[in-house]
């Protein structure tokens, strides 16, 4: 055996893409790509969407996803080319020697399987060892991995664990083989803030215990930063910078890893709350139909001309749902909400078209979020059609300015938006809610689907904008990097409720609240050793857990 | 268009012969559609290409006035079914509610009687006329239509972009036609080409059991119908029409596959 278990060489890969109206053509997606990696360490991929990153781990089992084809290169295994060995030896490795956690471990555990029975499959399979002793091992990793009732979770089925549970629960699937190598592809991405630190710091102990050796791959440098020892930066298919983690955090060369690295660069000067909110939230309460629980208890927020409030909390705290009520898409069963100095109806069927003129909303998804048959031009058109009576030339030319000051421009105008990338297709609904010159845009989770220098972008464009239009905005979000870039105020909800609500700075600052605590400290932090901080400094447990 | 598939070449160019050769008729045949012209059950001749039918009729003659019936039942009893099926489909999934169960509940009764037996009654009580056949035939395959462009139009409706166009304040018609409609296409237009053959099948059946087009007209399932009898002596008028009919249909799927294939590999175009 020799000293690296991995060794890559001038890996390239291959894909073929199918364009609308064209002949379908091969491009390369992975340009030569090389790394090293000794047993027990931990290798960082790192990179935005399209980098190759998922593509590259993939490789390091032989394994090519869709159309994607290995066209070049090494990947030697424990001292073998395991692109050139047959299908047989490829399939000795996969699930024995090299394992995989992937995204999203709720999509990837079959749910008419018990956990245990798939937990302990590749190693029974792979006859590495007898079920009896697999499920053995299986019980010690669970404890190892922190999970509650290590001796019976097994028996449980997928539905019946938390998501930070379940993501826990395949990696010790993956570990339970003994592999020499685990490829984990974005394992904490889908997961909370709070709960992504248990997870993490699980993992990391795991990965120390049983002197397994991985290629941790993710698009967030503070994450990869606690738990690998190498980092690879990596951009359309190429190396950036590869060097060890203290180098990449601390001493990046590459103008691409500075980026990266520098935080957040967005200033925002708290503004003072005025005397007449735009809205008022009074006292709703909501539930949604057929359940006898509510999801909102008694919230009470209020949003000022011109100014931003952060609603912020983990999945289940009701933040969407205090959208859909503000929208009219819930009716509430209690409280009121009072817009741009009028009572607003509680169902959208009453409301008037001023009103769904004034209040706006962006939602997380682009993708989903426009008409795929539609141009960016009747897009961003029908809402000047539709409450300005706009036609022709006068919209065409109000079209063009839209785009000028979503800083896209006029070329884009005939586009679909399968044609825009991932931050074009959030300034085109951007520029949508805009045409409505609405008093107040709801944005839900609108960066959370975007890599961070386009989210970046897209939260100075709408700090921009709000200077320009003095629009208001509800920001809900998870990701505190953001409420600190751009809020004045900001509520924190937590099982329903707002636990804690108030301008900027007085909400992140102390004294805080157990929650508030949790949450803050969550965030994670691009220096070495902050996980084991945070673990260490904890009040309270999260609700993943 | 450059790249079309060698399959659907062959569709369209058949599918373009049948509606070219329903069309011109009148050009295309060398005699009149009830005219006898020489005796009973010719063989294939100079003048006569395909033979004589049961009473002397030139068979190539009557097959392309058959043709232009059964494709003209065929073609409205499609549209009919497809312009109400799918825009009561799409009317039930937005609406939702009490008007979604009334629609759907109502097509579920309808779709439990065998559609054949169904247009049979009808039709024995109802004169037998060409917009008659129309008319029960796409009422009845409306059913199936909505079924499926109720399934579709579901799927669209919990979509962003339609719940952005309700929160504008858009109105059923604008839902319905600009946000689901266009994204709706494609099973449509793949179900189209499946419908219309089984509309072709269908008018054949109707007139094979004598409730279709009515003689002296003529029409696929009638040609069938008048000649089966000349099988047992070896005389293959009867196979004619049958072989048209299945050349008709798989040519009408070849195109329908394509464009299919076609609309869905647009990128964020749905399937």
């Amino acid at each position: 055996m020799s000293d690296t278990l991995l060794k890559v060489r001038d890996l390239k890969i291959g894909a073929t893409i199918y364009p609308p109206g064209e002949k379908p053509k091969d491009i390369e997606i992975v340009h030569g790509v090389s790394f090293d990696l000794a047993p027990g360490k931990v290798l960082g991929l790192i990179g935005e969407s399209g980098a190759g990153k998922s593509t590259i781990g993939l490789a390091s089992m032989a394994y090519g996803r869709g159309g994607v084809k290995i066209t070049g290169g090494e990947v030697w295994v424990n001292g073998r080319d395991i692109l050139k060995t047959g299908h047989r030896d490829v399939r000795a490795l996969r699930g024995g020697e090299v394992t995989y956690v992937s995204q999203s471990a709720a999509a990837s555990f079959n749910p008419a399987k018990k956990i245990m029975d798939q937990v302990v499959e590749a190693a029974v399979e792979q006859k590495k060892f007898s079920r009896k002793d697999a499920e053995a091992r299986a019980r010690t990793l669970f404890a190892k991995l922190g999970l509650p009732d290590p001796d019976n979770i097994g028996d449980r089925f997928p539905h019946q664990v938390s998501g930070g549970q379940l993501q826990r629960c395949m990696t010790a699937l993956a570990l339970c083989p003994e592999p020499d190598l685990v490829v984990f592809d974005e394992p904490t991405t889908a997961l909370d803030v709070t709960t992504q630190i248990d997870v993490l710091m699980a993992i990391k102990e795991a990965i120390r215990d049983t002197g397994v050796a991985a290629l941790y791959i993710t698009h967030d440098l503070a994450v990869v930063a606690q738990v690998s020892d190498d980092i690879m930066v990596l951009k359309m298919g190429n190396t950036v910078e590869y060097g060890n983690v203290d180098q990449i955090i601390n001493n990046p060369q590459e103008e691409y890893t500075k980026a990266l690295v520098s935080v957040r660069s967005i200033e925002h000067e708290e503004k003072a709350p005025t005397p007449d909110p735009v809205l008022s939230v009074r006292n709703i309460t909501a539930r949604y139909k057929g359940t006898n629980f509510d999801v909102l208890k008694n919230v009470n927020v209020d949003l000022y001309p011109g100014q931003t409030l952060a609603v912020v909390g983990e999945s289940g705290s009701g933040k969407s749902t205090l959208a859909r009520v503000i929208t009219g898409l819930l009716p509430p069963r209690e409280g009121e909400i009072e817009f741009a100095g009028r009572k607003l109806s509680p169902d959208l069927a009453g409301r008037s078209r001023e009103d769904l003129r004034e209040l706006q909303m962006i939602y997380q998804m682009a993708d989903v979020a426009m008409n795929p048959r539609q141009t960016v031009g009747t897009i961003i058109g029908r809402p000047l059609e539709f409450y300005f009576g706009m036609r022709g030339a006068e919209k065409k030319k109000r079209i063009i300015e839209l785009l000028d000051e979503i800083e896209l421009g006029e070329k884009f105008i005939d586009r679909y938006p399968a044609e825009l990338s991932g931050g074009q297709k959030q300034r085109v609904c951007i520029a949508r809610s805009l045409a409505a010159k609405p008093k107040m845009i709801i944005c839900d989770e609108v960066t959370s689907a975007l890599d961070p220098l386009v989210a970046d972008g897209i939260l100075k464009l709408l700090l921009d904008l709000q200077k320009i239009e003095d629009v208001a905005y509800l920001f809900i979000t998870h990701d505190l990097a953001t409420v600190r870039a751009i809020s004045d105020n900001i509520a924190v909800m937590y099982q329903g409720q707002v636990q804690r609500y108030g301008g900027k700075s007085k909400v992140l600052s102390p004294p805080f609240d157990d929650y508030t605590d949790l949450l803050l400290s969550s965030v994670p932090e691009m220096r070495l050793g902050w996980l084991e901080e945070v673990i260490a400094n904890r009040k309270m447990e999260s609700a993943g857990n | 268009m450059k790249n079309i598939p060698i399959s659907a070449v062959i569709g369209l160019f058949f599918t373009a012969l049948y509606f070219l050769a329903a069309i011109f008729a009148p050009l295309l045949a060398p005699y009149g559609v009830g005219e006898v012209v020489g005796d009973v059950w010719e063989p294939s001749s100079s003048e006569y290409l395909l033979g004589t039918d049961n009473i002397g009729r030139d068979l190539l003659s009557r097959m392309i006035y058959g043709g232009r019936t059964t494709i003209f039942i065929a073609t409205a009893a499609t549209a009919l079914s497809f312009i109400l099926g799918s825009v009561l489909g799409f009317f039930a999934a937005v609406a939702g509610g009490w008007v979604d169960q009334a629609l759907s509940r109502f097509v579920d009764l309808v779709m439990s009687i065998p559609t054949l037996i169904f247009a049979l009654v009808v039709l024995s009580v109802a004169p037998v006329t060409i917009p008659m056949l129309i008319i029960v035939m796409g009422l009845l395959d409306a059913t199936r239509v909505y079924r499926l462009a109720r399934a579709v139009a579901v799927d669209i409706e919990v979509m962003d972009y339609v719940e952005a166009a309700r929160l504008r304040g858009e109105k059923v018609g604008w839902i319905i036609f600009r946000e689901i409609l266009p994204n709706a296409l494609s099973p449509l237009i793949a179900e189209m080409g499946l419908r219309f053959i089984f509309m072709v099948l269908f008018v054949s059946t109707l007139s094979f059991l004598g409730l279709g087009v009515q003689p002296p007209e003529a029409d696929w399932g009638g040609i069938v119908k008048e000649n089966k009898e000349g099988i047992v002596y070896g005389i293959p008028a009867a196979l004619i029409p049958a072989f048209a009919i299945a050349t008709l249909a798989i040519s009408v799927n070849l195109v329908a596959d394509w464009v299919l294939n076609r609309t869905t590999s647009l990128k964020g175009g749905r399937g």
